[in-house]
């Protein structure tokens, strides 16, 4: 018997906690398999794209080709941007481990600006090509490219509202050191929007 | 006292309270600076194949695919590792996405590779 309350008591110690069987928290499993399946969302935008972007037949000779399309300079500041909104991300993070809750709002609130400042870079980058007469429909790269990014962009957006809502949260005082796990598992989708533009701005833009 | 030690030891993760663990893991504000410049760096090397793209022509696709893909896994590697706190973090954690990850590359290189797009 006593044998027995031993050897239960690690698991005990673990759902004291978390009050999981596991010792991990639900919310956090369940956030990071939503990012491994979202790999799946994105593996096949980019396969996609990759398949149809020199296959364009229809539109303006010029526009066939993401090379005479892209602004390179203009996308690596906007990569620049979003990579160090994950930066902040982190610091915001690390502020609430550390009780430090007003630190934890700054930083959650340049994160939402850096994120606003990508977002208004796509829209100004979507407009030009629009302008120069690359619309959704134009052709299959502008299909893909679009989908691809425009899907990334609406990843982000809803990133900024989650982001707006925490700050609401803490200046209600509802965003205590208590919840610096709902900060974390946050984090965890911000930073997966940035390694999906790592890869969207070295395959899509850099590589011709 | 031995089976608890079998216990822990099938378990295989700490019986610490998670906090306490996660607290003496968390990277330090300027550690998370230092990478943000590491990540910066990459970047700016990585718009350098731009600005160089002349070279990059002659050399060929594949120099530039060479050069550019070790950079984009390097940064892809210290975000998730550090960031998002997968080098210290449940393993478990780390399994899940890597699994999503190696099936998404898996099942999309075999649809390119049937759909001849290396050749």
């Amino acid at each position: 018997m006593s044998d027995l309350a031993v050897e239960t008591s690690p698991t005990l110690e673990a759902e004291e906690h978390h009050g999981t069987s596991t010792g991990i928290s639900n919310e956090k499993l369940a956030m990071w398999v939503f990012l491994g399946s979202d790999c799946l969302l994105f593996g096949a935008l980019i396969s996609t794209y990759l398949l149809v972007r020199h296959n364009s037949t229809s539109g303006p000779e010029a526009l066939r080709e993401p090379a005479n399309v892209f602004d390179i300079p203009f996308t690596s500041v906007s990569s620049f941007v979003l990579l160090m909104s994950s930066l902040t991300m982190a610091l915001a993070v690390g502020a609430i481990h550390r009780g430090d809750v007003r630190r934890c709002r700054g930083f959650l609130a340049t994160t939402a600006l850096l994120g606003a400042t990508f977002i208004g870079g796509q829209v100004y980058e979507f407009t030009a090509f629009y302008n120069e007469g690359l619309g959704y429909t134009t052709n299959l790269f502008g299909s893909a490219f679009y989908t691809l990014t425009g899907f990334h962009g609406v990843h982000v957006s809803v990133g900024i509202m989650f982001l707006m809502s925490l700050v609401v949260m803490s200046l209600r005082g509802n965003l205590g050191p208590d919840k610096a796990e709902t900060v974390e598992i946050f984090g965890l989708y911000w930073h997966f929007v940035d390694i999906v533009w790592i890869l969207i701005f070295t395959i899509v833009y850099l590589i011709p | 006292m031995s089976s608890s030690t079998d216990l822990q030891t099938h378990i295989g993760t700490p019986t610490e309270p998670h906090h306490q663990s996660h607290e003496h893991t968390h990277p330090s504000d300027r550690s998370y600076i230092v990478i943000a410049v590491i990540l910066a760096v990459i970047t700016a090397l990585e718009v350098g194949t731009y600005v160089f793209e002349d070279w990059f022509e002659d050399a060929g696709t594949g120099v530039l695919i060479a050069t550019l893909f070790p950079m984009m896994i390097a940064k892809f590697a210290i975000v998730c590792g550090w960031f998002m706190h997968l080098k210290y973090d449940n393993p478990i954690f780390r399994r899940i996405f890597v699994f999503g990850l190696v099936l998404a590359t898996a099942v999309y290189m075999a649809v390119m590779t049937s759909m001849q797009l290396f050749g």
